[in-house]
């Protein structure tokens, strides 16, 4: 413990000292169409016992910045200029950007003077290796410590990381971990030497809201023990406002702005770092082009609907392992209302949206759903005539724009497919094509190009149009934004909303971000382990959640104002299920 | 987006910036015109595939050897069965430009007969005195190419007929070995073919019940697959060949053999065909199509089946080579094809004899043959498979 003592005393709390010093750093990738520019000329500095936070959407470049100061940047990228100082804790110096990355000087500074962490915990974790030896690792690389030091640290580093139980859980394997822990045991691996920097690529990014906030907590109350320097990378506005001191916007390889995070926040210069806070902002309320809901008829009615998968395994004696992804969920949905879905990953609201189209046969449980003509239908029980008059209706919006439509068809051919099926003639689906591409924001000429051309904001637009075609009542939404950057996030979810007030539709919003659903919809239901456990109007639920997991989930919502910083004052609901 | 948010990012590539409205980071370098934007598989398929210049040149020597192969009837310079006692096991002459008081005349020399007192074998010498000149287009007797076109010309030959002319050699009976090569591929080249198209027929329908309804269909596919897979090759074949009826003639042979060796290679393309369709099944784009309200054979043949015909044709393209050697292993083993058929297994049956592979060298061509046959459709299928998916990276 003498190291850290040493640390303690190192740290004055007013002097923050520069630790890592970048100046002027570029980072190419010269590729077959020219030169990639991913890193241009980007200065900052991440001080001891301070969080610098690099912002950006995807692209900006904050990825391979950080890779750069490790020299770990992927072929065929190269740092072509700049100086990395390291200030090490002697107070000697060092320049990374001179040092080979082969070089046995480059590696002693990696894993244990400057640690990273990812932000997928389970393909940065070697699978067939357990945790404890996975951190140890790096301990038998930098430090001289014996077998069983080395194993009183692994353990001490697990109990730092607050993993209960840290004798077994070092020697379980990471698939035996859930996505929090996974992290968790990421963060014991970077801290194994304590490191001077921690650099955070989107650590929490692949994470639950209510992780995401245990994550963050744990991570300050470490860099308050070991007065490290952190550099978190994000590109949520909200994480940023919740724990960073300083703040560097990036946006195409280049810094467009930087301070503190009172100043950026408060009085942002560049219209690239306002849009980005007033989009986040945005999210904190309704919507206002939303109209007052009145409530219609009801159009959809689910009825304790149920899904148990079953796992068969084993060749010759099977054996059944049950699963129930929903349990008994009903709710109704009414004529021009938006009810949104919301919880987190495996609580089940994507299989109830497919089971609604069933694209997943439910296990049991009615879907009614009261046609033009009048009079209910019960969907489950339709054969695949009947389905296919359903289609025309029902229609969804799918979470990937890269893999929800097909590379192979060009734009016209991929909206007009449902109007080809129905027997539209080509002229006439022609001309219903371009004006539903006029609908969602394109231009006519894009019909003969094909998916590739686009980015995923256009393509996400490709894939409403097609939904829009055969003139639908409801739409089922299926996370449609969240493969989105935050601008782009935005723009759907205005479009959905223009669609909306112009033709008489009903949405079904799964999503797993309650900030969005609050933008966006109507009523809520909030489900936790396959089970709807708050339903209601937005406002009421939002405002005076009835349920703990609700608050919790809310609450652990970061806030994009660093004047407001709730996450640590947040509500926590206790589970039954234990994380392991 | 709201009020006083606005931002204008700076252009992007050409061909997007008019459109872009969600202004995308880095895909600058990436768009490099309206070209790629409208530009459909097979064109992406065609622009990958160019890239891998080693499959490019190995696609180039496939389709020479398809050229030969077709026209052998009039690029051999001799009747591949002509033989010619008097030059058996003769050397392969060279080509010389000059003549001596003459100028430019291409031409080889004739042979001078001596016979080794020590080892009692003739041996070749090249006779300067005898030239034998060469040309293009020459006259020969008169054959039919494809068996339909009745000719009286050979593209390169001796100038008067009759003269002696072995660019690689002759052979036990002394017959021409670049002839017999050149016919050889004919075979060789077109059994790959048929046995692949044979293969494609069953793996495409099997594999593809397989993955479709899955289930106890595709376990018993499944298993199929593994016993086939478990039966020693060489004498299944052997005891299959064993079965053909000596008096068959040599392109009833051809044909059953041919199925006999399908019958191995259809296995591995019914695996990837089913490996496609599972996976593909639950792909975001196929779940649209149905919900489009796409009828299921719609699904499978519009949206589905082009993404693996590209897999397919490189997967069989690969499989070309398997049949290649298969068929030169069982004829070099005496229970493929038999004389008077030319393949280049049953050519290389000569080579059997280490006393004949010392003394005419020469007899191991067809195996040279073989190897850049297949060696270059390995790299064609290599370079096709990379090319396959041109929307990963």
């Amino acid at each position: 413990m003498t190291a850290m003592d040493g640390t303690l005393q190192d740290k004055s709390p007013n002097a923050a000292d520069p630790v890592l010093e970048v100046r002027g750093l570029s980072t190419h990738f010269a590729l077959r169409q020219g030169v990639l520019k991913a890193v241009e000329n980007i200065s900052f500095t991440v001080k001891r016992g301070k969080t610098l936070c690099i912002v950006g959407e995807s692209g900006s470049g904050k990825s391979v910045a950080a890779r750069s100061i490790l020299q770990i940047v992927p072929s065929p990228g190269k740092i072509v200029s700049g100086q990395m100082v390291l200030h090490r804790r002697r107070g000697s110096t060092i320049d990374l950007a001179a040092l080979d990355p082969r070089s046995a000087k480059m590696r002693a500074v990696r894993g244990a003077r400057i640690s990273m962490i990812f932000q997928e915990p389970m393909s940065s974790l070697s699978p067939v290796h357990k945790i404890g030896f996975q951190i140890e690792e790096s301990l038998v690389l930098h430090t001289n410590l014996d077998k069983p030091a080395r194993r009183k640290r692994v353990l001490e580093l697990l109990r730092q990381v607050e993993i209960s139980e840290p004798e077994a859980a070092a020697d379980r394997y990471p698939f035996e971990y859930s996505g929090g822990m996974r992290q968790r045991a990421m963060i014991a691996m970077a801290l194994a030497c304590e490191p001077d920097v921690l650099i955070a690529d989107e650590p929490t990014t692949a994470l639950d809201v209510t992780t995401q906030a245990e994550i963050l907590d744990l991570i300050a109350r470490l860099q308050a023990d070991h007065g490290m320097g952190v550099m978190f990378i994000t590109h949520d506005m909200g994480v940023v406002a919740e724990i960073a001191d300083e703040v560097c916007v990036m946006f195409r390889g280049k810094v467009v702005e930087q301070g503190p995070v009172d100043n950026i926040f408060h009085a942002p210069e560049h219209p690239y770092t306002r849009m980005l806070i007033g989009t986040a902002r945005k999210l904190e309320a309704r919507a206002e082009a939303k109209p007052p809901f009145r409530a219609g008829a009801s159009i959809l009615m689910v009825e304790g609907l149920t899904k148990t998968f079953e796992k068969r395994t084993g060749f010759i004696r099977k054996t059944t392992v049950r699963t129930e992804a929903v349990k008994s969920a009903s709710f109704t949905l009414r004529d021009g209302e938006t009810l949104g879905i919301v919880g987190e990953s495996g609580s089940g609201k994507t299989t109830l949206g497919q089971m609604i189209l069933r694209t997943v046969e439910p296990t049991a449980g009615k879907v009614l759903y009261h046609g033009r003509a009048g009079g209910a239908v019960d969907v489950t029980a339709l054969n695949r005539e009947g389905m296919r008059d359903i289609y025309g209706d029902i229609r969804m919006v799918f979470q990937d724009p890269h893999n929800s439509l097909n590379p192979r068809m060009t734009v016209e051919q991929i909206i007009a497919e449902p109007l080809r099926n129905s027997g539209w003639s080509s002229s006439d689906s022609h001309a219903r094509v371009k004006e539903l591409l006029d609908l969602v924001g394109l231009p006519a000429q894009v019909m003969e190009r094909y998916p590739h051309a686009f980015s995923g904001g256009q393509r996400q637009r490709i894939g409403i149009a097609r939904a829009l075609a055969p003139e639908p009542r409801i739409i089922v939404a299926d996370e449609a934004t969240s493969a989105l950057d935050v601008s782009l996030r935005a723009q759907v979810l205005e479009l959905l909303l223009s669609i909306q007030k112009r033709m008489s539709l009903s949405f079904l919003f799964i999503s797993h971000d309650i900030s969005v659903i609050r933008y966006f919809c109507d009523r809520v239901a909030v489900m936790r382990q396959g089970e709807i456990v708050e339903i209601g109007e937005v406002d009421q639920v939002c405002t005076t959640p009835q349920h703990g997991y609700t608050k919790a989930l809310l609450s652990a919502v970061p806030h994009p104002n660093p004047r407001a910083r709730r996450l640590a004052t947040r509500h926590r609901y206790k589970t039954e299920r234990t994380e392991t | 987006m709201s009020n006083g948010t606005q931002f204008d990012p700076p252009a992007t590539g050409e061909s997007l910036s008019a459109t872009d409205m969600d202004w995308s980071p880095d895909q600058g370098g990436h768009i490099t015109g309206a070209d790629l934007a409208t530009a459909s598989q097979w064109k992406l398929m065609w622009w990958k595939f160019r890239k891998h210049r080693l499959a490019m040149i190995s696609g180039v020597i496939v389709l020479a050897i398809y050229f030969v192969a077709l026209f052998a009837d009039f690029i051999a310079p001799a009747d591949p069965n002509a033989t010619h006692p008097r030059y058996t096991y003769a050397p392969p002459q060279s080509i010389g430009l000059f003549v001596e008081g003459q100028g430019f005349q291409p031409h080889v020399t004739g042979y001078k007969v001596e016979v080794d007192p020590v080892a009692i074998r003739r041996v070749f010498t090249a006779d300067e005195e005898q030239i034998v000149p060469i040309g293009f287009f020459v006259r020969s007797e008169p054959y039919r190419m494809l068996g339909l076109i009745e000719m009286e010309r050979k593209l390169i030959g001796p100038k008067e007929p009759g003269q002696p002319f072995y660019l690689l050699g002759a052979d036990r009976l002394g017959r021409d070995m670049l002839s017999r090569i050149l016919h050889g591929a004919r075979v060789s080249m077109s059994i790959g073919l048929v046995g692949v198209a044979v293969s494609l027929g069953l793996g495409v329908l099997l594999g593809g019940i397989s993955g479709y309804y899955g289930g106890w269909v595709d376990d018993a596919v499944q298993r199929l697959i593994e016993l086939l897979k478990a039966i020693p090759t060489i004498p299944l074949w052997m005891g299959l060949a064993a079965a053909i009826p000596a008096a068959w003639s040599p392109l009833a042979v051809y044909f059953v053999i041919t199925v006999l060796i399908s019958l191995i290679g259809w296995t591995s393309l019914a695996r990837e065909v089913r490996g496609r369709f599972l996976s593909m099944k639950n792909d975001d784009f196929v779940i649209a199509a149905k919900l489009d309200r796409a009828s299921e054979l719609r699904v499978i043949v519009r949206h589905m089946a082009p993404s693996f015909v590209s897999h397919i044709i490189a997967t069989l393209t690969l499989a070309i080579p398997a049949m290649i050697l298969a068929e030169t292993a069982l004829s070099f083993l005496g229970i493929g094809l038999r004389p008077p058929v030319v393949s280049w297994g049953v050519l290389l049956q000569e080579a059997q004899n280490v006393r004949a592979v010392a003394t005419a060298p020469w007899l191991l061509m067809p195996g040279l043959a073989v190897v850049i046959a297949v060696l270059s459709l390995n790299f064609l299928g290599d370079g096709l498979r990379d090319a396959a998916d041109p929307y990963s990276e």
